[in-house]
Parts: structure tokens; sequence; C-alpha cells
């Protein structure tokens, strides 16, 4: 799995720093950032549910 | 010569009042039915509009930019009397009445103070002030009117605090937001606002002569260098934030009251497993759906949806409250189960307007129904539930008055 974020249309709603702590974050001017591209098994089912949580498309996910 | 009556297909009004704060409308029964993910509803002023009743429909539409959220836009649907009061004046709300570029451009400016990290540093203060308020709500009672001594003062402390509102004026904005969601006149919403704006347009003033805390005192700061938005612009802006501040996160806590007291077996499970909460805030959140008009939109083109084609200059409104109850997306909808994982409702809406606030409405209600429950274990409703008086339906839902008794 790897995981991206366009901080160009992120809209700071915070939906995968609260879905997948372990995955994602928001920096100081609270835009998504990424914590882990590719993350283990255990974070795998938040980071797909924080992509289909976020309301801009800012979180990708290919597996 | 005679005149042949024809009757229009019957098109249903829209927005129709609940009867029950968790229930919706029967009126609405049929639009849910309808396997067609649009359906067209009749707004107060006779004008027609689309209704959207399915959730995927509603994600993928509130993320389309052909829906434009301005406004000012000649044929904006417009909900009910109130929402002429700024269009008249050529006034449009901060954020929710914007468009990109102009709307991210301002969302950005305020997004690093709702962050999640920052919004939990405010957990100690949050649970400060809910203790606070209950202490003087059991010295006082019971009984109580839960919104007067609960409800309403907590959000309204907190939104102050993140602000830098002075909350010595509860009074007054607590007042005049109240009038301007609820005055069935435009002329009674554009007093209202006219005394929120005058009201911050001082407070930003005295900021600009000695800086003060809070997003607003940053936000004033940025005024002197010409970066963000202008004197007028934050004025909106303030208005916005103090008011959906306080309002929506207040009849959450009043309307959830309500609910758990109404479903014992939901309030017990929540109660023998505290881990529970978050999720049940969810579920209280879909279930409640208060803010059920902020999916209001124009058309700018064309767009084909389900079959449908919307119209270029067709309002288009994204019911959260019939969404929420999409059987495709949320099983046996009607059923309120806080064990549900229910954190795709649309509740805070979707697309680039998604609720700047929704994590701090998640803390505060975590907060408030926790330690609510924890010292009044015994809180029961004064009066029969189905005795309470509902704001009506082109508002945001909830309810001005809740008697309870320990």
């Amino acid at each position: 799995m790897r995981v991206t974020a366009d901080r160009e249309i992120c809209v700071g709603a915070g939906m995968c720093a609260l879905t997948a702590p372990g995955v994602f974050d928001q920096d100081e001017d609270g835009l998504v950032t990424v914590l882990r591209p590719a993350p283990g098994d255990a974070d795998r089912p938040d980071a797909r549910q924080a992509a289909d949580l976020c309301p801009s498309g800012a979180v990708q996910i290919t597996e | 010569m005679t005149d042949t009556f024809s009757p229009s297909p019957a098109v249903p009004a829209y927005p129709q009042a609940r009867t029950c704060p968790y229930r919706l409308p029967s009126g609405y029964d049929h639009l849910r039915d309808d396997e067609a993910p649009l359906t067209r509803v009749r707004l107060y002023d006779g004008r027609t509009a689309w209704v959207v009743t399915h959730h995927e429909t509603a994600r993928t539409l509130l993320a389309d930019p052909r829906l434009s959220s301005d406004r000012l836009r000649d044929g904006f649907p417009v909900i009910s009397p109130r929402f002429l009061a700024l269009t008249r004046r050529n006034i449009r709300p901060g954020l929710i009445g914007m468009d990109r570029p102009e709307h991210g451009a301002q969302r950005r400016l305020l997004i690093a103070d709702f962050t999640v990290r920052r919004i939990k540093s405010m957990r100690g203060d949050i649970e400060r002030i809910v203790a606070g308020f209950l202490d003087e709500m059991l010295a006082a009672g019971p009984p109580a009117d839960l919104v007067t001594a609960f409800a309403l003062p907590v959000p309204s402390m907190v939104i102050c605090k993140l602000l830098g509102v002075p909350y010595e004026d509860h009074a007054f904005f607590q007042g005049a937001s109240r009038r301007l969601l609820q005055s069935e006149t435009a002329d009674g919403t554009a007093a209202a606002r006219d005394d929120l704006a005058d009201y911050l347009r001082d407070l930003i003033a005295e900021r600009e002569r000695s800086p003060g805390p809070g997003l607003l005192g940053r936000l004033v700061m940025g005024l002197a260098s010409g970066e963000g938005p202008d004197r007028e612009d934050l004025v909106s802006l303030a208005i916005l934030l103090l008011v959906a501040g306080h309002e929506t996160t207040a009849s959450m806590i009043s309307l959830s009251v309500i609910t758990l007291l109404e479903h014992p077996d939901q309030f017990a499970a929540l109660r023998a497993d505290p881990e529970v909460m978050p999720e049940a805030v969810e579920e209280l959140l879909r279930y409640l759906s208060i803010a059920d008009l902020a999916g209001v939109r124009m058309a700018t083109g064309d767009i084909e949806v389900g079959g449908i084609t919307i119209r270029a200059g067709e309002g288009v409104i994204v019911s959260n409250a019939i969404t929420n109850r999409d059987g495709a997306a949320f099983e046996a909808p009607d059923v309120f189960d806080v064990h549900r994982s229910a954190r795709h409702h649309l509740a805070f809406g979707y697309g680039v307007h998604q609720c700047l606030g929704q994590n701090l409405a998640r803390m505060e209600l975590q907060i408030a129904l926790t330690a609510l429950f924890d010292r009044v274990p015994t809180l029961r409703l004064a009066v029969p539930a189905d005795t309470l008086t509902l704001r009506p339906a082109s508002t945001i839902q909830g309810i001005n008055e809740l008697p309870v008794t320990w």
C-alpha cells in the first residue's frame, strides 16, 4: 500500500489524523502530512477509512 | 372560456418540521423510498429545487465544483425568508457562502486553530468549563433548564476562549445568535446580524488598538499587513465562527440527552462502557443531523447524476438528515445504535465546506455528555418528551428549553 496526500487540495478537516493517527498528521498550518507512506498491516484498515472519509479527495491510496 | 385545472404532480414541501427530535418528518418518507437519488421539492417561495437523498450521490455532488455555495448568485435557492436578509444587502456569510478559490484562501487562515492536535490541547480547559457549569446547575437545582444551565453556556464559553471573545458578553451574543437563526422574517434576521456585526466590529477595533488573545486576535493582526480578509470580511467570518461555534453544539448536547434518555437500552450500554462514547457521538451526529440545511447549493453547469440532469441554475439541497438515513450506507438506518460505526455520516457535510469545527464539536460532545451523566446519573426529563417544543424546520434543529430533574 502506498499513501499520498495532496496538500494543495487539503482543506484541513482533520479526518485523516483523527481516523488513522499512525499514518497521518496535520502540520502547523493544519494541512495533511503523511507519516507513513507505506503503512504496515496494522495501520492499513485505518488508512483506507481515512482515504474514504477525506472530504477534499486529498488523501489517496494505491494498493 | 373555462380554464382547465391541471394539478401538477405532487411536489413535496421542503423543509418540513420534525415532531420528534430524532425522527425525520413523516412527510419525508416517500422522498426516502424513492429509487432516484434526487427528488424535486417545493420551497416556501413556490420555486422548486432538487433534494439529494442518497448518501453516495450526496458525497459525489458535494465534491463537485460545479455546485456553488455563493448565495449572491441570481437564482440561488432560498429556504426561508431569513436567508434573504443578507442577500438583499449583497452580503455573503463568511466561508459557507463562498466558492473556490476565495473559500480555500479564507479557510486556510483558520485551519491551524482547529487541527486534531490543537483541539486535543483544549481538553483540560473544556473539562474545567463543563465541570464549572455542572457545579452551578447542581447547586441551584433540581430542577433545571438544561439548555440555559449547561447545553448553551458550555460551547459558548469554549468558542469564546478559542476566538478571544469576552464570555461576559454571552447574554448579548447568545440572544442575537438565537434571533439570527430563528427569526421568521428577513427584517428580524437582518437586525440580529446588524447587532452582531456592530458588536464584533467594535471588538475588532479594540483588538487593533490593543492586541488580544485567540483566533480573532491573530486575524486582526492581519488587517494592518493587508494579508487575509479585510475588515468587513473579518466581521462576517467572526459572526460565522461565533454563531456556528456555539449554537450547533448546544443543540447537539440538548438533543443527545433527549435521545439517550428515550433509548434506555442504548443509554445503559453507553454507561456500562465509557469507551463507546466516541462512536456514540458519531451515531448521535448521524441520527440527529441538526444542520440539515447546510447543504444548499446552486448548479453552475449541467450535471448528470444517477440518470438525472441537474440543469445550470437549478437549486440542489443535500439533506444530511435524509442521506444519513440511507439504508445503502447505514444498515437499519432508523435504529439508534451506539455501537454502530457511523463516522461516514454527513452531519458535518462533505467536500471543501465540511465543518471546520468538527473535531472541536466531537470533543465537546464527548466531554459534556460523559461528565453530565457521571455527575447527574439520575438525570431525567421533567416533562414528557412528546410535549417538548422543537424549533421550526427552517433553522438548525434544536430546542430552546429542556426541563430536567434528578
